[in-house]
This record gives structure tokens, sequence and C-alpha cells, in this order.
């Protein structure tokens, strides 16, 4: 079985937001990377169980420069076993997902798997843009999957509850939580991971279909009103009332 | 201007409907497009948001992603559309991507207003989990925009509204549903208006009656914590934060939640925060609206009771 992972890289949870150049551009000092908690936590981690029962190879995909690198040998330390970057700034969700679509096009992967979202620009949109790219059925926000033979189940997030679908592989398919759990990395992942293939293949040529103009932070709040826990009459009172809200 | 909004109807008109169509009448001309066994007096309702047309593909009736895709592009075709409006939901998380895709178009996901300056089309979108804005421009000459749960008042514009059958050949889908485990009749989170919400502070999954008497007397969706739903007190689908669901409540009310950045993350869109903890440092009061330094244990009965009264004296 053939399994690739697309990985992106994304400040820390626990990052400050802030934007320099006229509030343009997002301000990375101080900022610490990680692999994206979706991309990590639940697609790579799933796809590395189901190679150690099945057999077969996890290749991770990721569009950015060298400085996406230790992200990248990240998560050849957690257990894929290559790994590709497309040497170009991601610019939108089409670019990302065009350039992933190019390369998958003639690797015949079995699954292409993404996280549900990024943490940054939480666009959720790659993984359905690159099913519609690769003329592949796409299950969006999975939460389990198992695969015999040819077959996947999965379970998913929908409105009305939880779906169980199956499908015909090759499938494309978005990661949410429940689907593995997290893996830390152990030294001998890490040590093996400096020697593990990373391909850097040129960029597929695609203009720009959507562009940040600005960025803004929104209004803090302007003070909280204590209310006496005894006298929660009030604070009806003030939801009702000052707030409208009830 | 002609605009395209796709909208999924089961029993009502939801307010996410309401939304996509407000939106989508604000840049123009609105024909919806749907599909389903959905009867005319609904199609028709959807005239008091503004459709004028409602494409209607009765003889597609599962919830299948891929031919919704395909049904949605036809109607683009049909209508010469250049905007494709949906709801930021499930569905239109796996749907709008594929459309734009297919259509060449930019398409911005979550859209929390409707375009301000007409120069350039520029749309408000939350980034970096709620902890930031962005305004996103579109280049391509259609383009897809989908309404995040909660941004956009609907707004009733009544206007006469034709129903035509739409009847497309789809061909099949490959991707077949076995079973669905149903949620249950509550208001799902990201659409509530109202939040009621827990933490470790509430010591254990028993405790949690307390949490959802609550909620029932203000008719709200309970929610978590990270820590909650990861021990297993809650189930997952309840956990809101950085990853997690987003919200954008009227209303949310943080019991027991000491508010890390993470939590604040998912929740801070909400218009009005109430913060229970006993804690008076907890980072969670520096955002919230309305504190109360107490136990939860004796805060939130004493605050249903105070609801209770308030809504049988209305």
């Amino acid at each position: 079985m053939k399994i690739l992972v697309c990985i992106s890289k994304v400040p820390d949870t626990t990052s400050k937001i802030n934007f320099t150049d006229n509030d343009t551009k997002f301000d990375e000092n101080g900022v610490q990377y990680i692999v994206n908690p979706y991309d990590e936590w639940y697609a790579l981690v799933r796809a590395l169980e189901l190679i150690e029962s099945n057999g077969g190879t996890v290749t991770t995909i990721t569009i950015g420069s060298s400085k996406d690198d230790p992200t990248i040998r990240k998560a050849l330390a957690i257990g894929a076993n290559d790994a590709v970057r497309i040497d170009a700034e991601p610019t939108d969700s089409f670019f990302v997902s065009k350039q992933i679509a190019e390369y998958a096009k003639n690797e015949n992967y079995d699954i292409i798997m993404t996280g549900k979202e990024t943490i940054d620009y939480n666009g959720a949109q790659v993984g359905a843009m690159i099913s519609e790219l690769v003329d592949m059925p796409f299950v969006s926000l999975a939460t389990k999957l198992d695969v015999e033979g040819t077959k996947a189940t999965l379970e998913r997030d929908v409105q009305a509850g939880v779906e169980v679908v199956e499908v015909e592989l090759p499938i494309v398919l978005s990661a949410a939580k429940g689907m593995a759990e997290q893996r830390i990395p152990n030294m001998r992942g890490i040590m093996a991971a400096r020697s593990k293939p990373l391909k850097v293949v040129p960029p597929f040529e695609q203009k720009e279909l959507t562009t940040v103009v600005k960025f803004e932070l929104p209004n803090p709040k302007t003070g909280c009103k204590y209310i006496d826990p005894e006298n929660m009459d009030e604070l009806v009172e003030l939801l009702h009332n000052e707030s409208k809200v009830i | 201007m002609s605009v395209l909004v796709f909208v999924e109807i089961n029993n009502k008109l939801s307010k996410s409907v309401q939304e996509a169509i407000t939106y989508g009448k604000n840049l123009g001309a609105v024909t919806v497009v749907t599909y389903g066994d959905v009867n005319d007096s609904l199609l028709l309702e959807m005239g008091n948001y503004g459709a004028e047309n409602v494409l209607v593909c009765r003889s597609l009736k599962e919830r299948n992603e891929q031919l919704l895709s395909k049904l949605i592009v036809k109607a683009v075709e049909k209508t010469n559309a250049e905007y494709v409006i949906l709801s930021q939901d499930q569905t239109g998380k796996a749907v709008g991507p594929r459309v734009a895709a297919n259509l060449g178009a930019g398409h911005i996901s979550g859209a929390i207003a409707v375009p301000e300056s007409s120069e350039e089309f520029t749309v408000k979108t939350n980034v970096f989990s709620g902890k930031a804005i962005a305004y996103v421009s579109v280049h391509s000459e259609k383009k897809v925009i989908s309404v995040l749960p909660n941004s956009i008042p609907p707004k009733e514009d009544k206007v006469e509204t034709s129903i035509v059958e739409f009847n497309e050949n789809l061909g099949e889908g490959k991707i077949k549903v076995t079973k669905l485990k149903p949620l249950g009749d509550g208001i799902p989170l990201p659409e509530a208006e109202l939040v009621v919400s827990a933490g470790r502070g509430l010591k254990g999954p028993e405790n949690w009656g307390i949490v959802e008497d609550l909620a029932k007397s203000l008719g709200a969706t309970t929610a978590c914590s990270r820590p909650v739903a990861d021990i297993g007190w809650r189930p997952h689908h309840e956990h809101v934060g950085q990853t997690g669901v987003a919200i954008r409540p009227n209303l949310y009310v943080a019991a027991g939640i000491s508010g890390a950045i993470q939590h604040l993350a998912g929740v801070n869109g909400s218009k009005v925060i109430v913060v229970v903890n006993t804690d008076p440092e907890a980072p969670f009061f520096k955002a919230a609206d309305y504190g109360v330094i107490g136990d939860a244990f004796e805060v939130l009965p004493r605050l249903t009771a105070s609801i209770n009264n308030f809504k049988s004296s209305q």
C-alpha cells in the first residue's frame, strides 16, 4: 500500500499572533513552528499504523522552502519512509492542491491524506481540491479508517451525526480527531530521520487565485464585569437587558 | 450579478440556509440549488430571504459530496453565476473546494462578513483559529465563498420565487454510506446560539448533570474543553477550541475552564462570554464579559434556577 500524507508547518498552538509590514505579513519573530497537529497526530500516525499492519510505504509531501525541512524531518522521525518537498512558497490553497495533485498523479497512491485543516489559515480546502484535481473520491473529516484489501471503511462527522462509509481505493481523505493517537518520536527515529530521503521537486506553475491583503487582530474585550456568585439573578438580568443574548 | 447559493434542507430552513441566502442576496440576484425530497412549501419559503429561483434535483436523494459538487458545477453552467455561496459546515467543507477546483475559481472558506469594497473583491475571514482576521481578495472571475455559521444575521427580503426542476444526470457516487449514527436532536455546536461548556474543574463525568441542567434551562448546546474530551469524560464532538470545533455563539458560558490560549482561539468569536471559576487568576477572565469567581457546583445550579425564574416570568 502506498500512502501520501500532506504535511504543513504551522505556528505552535501557544504562539502569540502578530503582524508586520503594515499588517500584511505574519510576524515570524519568536514563533516556533510545528507540524500541523491534524496532519501529524491523525493523518500521519494512522498512515503509519496501516503500513505496520498491511505493509507498504508512507511518503510525506510539503510545499515550502528549506525552512520547512525541520518539520519535515520531524515527520520522518515519527516514522514516514521518505519525504517530498515542492520547492515553492505556498500562496493559496489551490496552488498547494495543484502541486500535490501534479506530483501524485503519476505515483499511484492508494490513499492521499491531509489533516482536516491547518491551524493557521483554517481553510479546510486542500484535501477536497486535490480529490477534484486527481478525480478520486474524497472522504472529509474522517475520524476512523480501516483498510481491507482494496476496500476502505471510514467513519466521519456529518451534520446529522457520524456516517460509516465504504469506498474502493484509491481515495483522498481529511483526518480529524479520533483517527489515531499522537506519537512522540524516539531517539532512534530522530537519528534515522537524518538519513531518510527528502526529495526536492520544482513547482508546477500556477497563478495565485486569492491573496491575503491585510490582517487584523480581533478587538480585545473591554474588561470583565464581576458578578457576586450569590446573585445569579443579576447575571440573568445583565444577559437579558445589557447584552441582550437571552 | 448572478449568484448561486447551495443549500441542504432537512425538514426546515435551518439558520445556515438563511445565512447563505442572505449572504448571496448582498452580492446579486440569487438562484438556489438544492437536492432531495423537499416539499415545495419549503422551497418557496427561501423567497423570504431573497431567492428568486430554486433549482431542485429531486433525483439525487443521498448526500454524496462528489455528486453534489457535480450538481453545483452544472448549476453554475446553467445560471452563468459569478459567485457560488455555501455554508462552511461539514458538507460545505467537502463540496466548496471541489467546486472551486473544478471551476478554477478562487475559494474563500469561512467568510465572516459580506464584502466591503467594490474596488477589488475582498472578504473577511477568520484565521489562526480565531486569533486573527484576514482580508482575502479573489482574482478569478468566478468566486466560491463559504460562510461561517453564526456570522451573517439572516435578513428577510421577500421576493417572488419560482421552482425549477433540475434533475441532471450525475452518474454514480463511489462512496457508499452504510450506516448513520445520529447525534440526537440537539442544535449542532457550530450553529448553536447559546453554548454551555465545562472543563476539568467539574472533577468528573458524573458531575455533568449541573451543566446539562443549565443548558436545558437556556435551550443551549453543551460543549467541553480539550482535556475533558481527551480523558473521555465527554464525547470528542463536544470539544471546542483550536483543535476542536470553533464556535461563535451569542452566549458562551464556561465553567471550570482556565482559558488556555488554545481554548480561547476556538471560542473568542462568541458575542458574550461568561466565565465561572474558583481561581480569580484564571486567564479566561481576561477574555470574559461577565465573570463569576465561585464554585461551579454552587454557581451553576443557582444560575439554572435564576434562568428558570426569568423564563417563567416572561
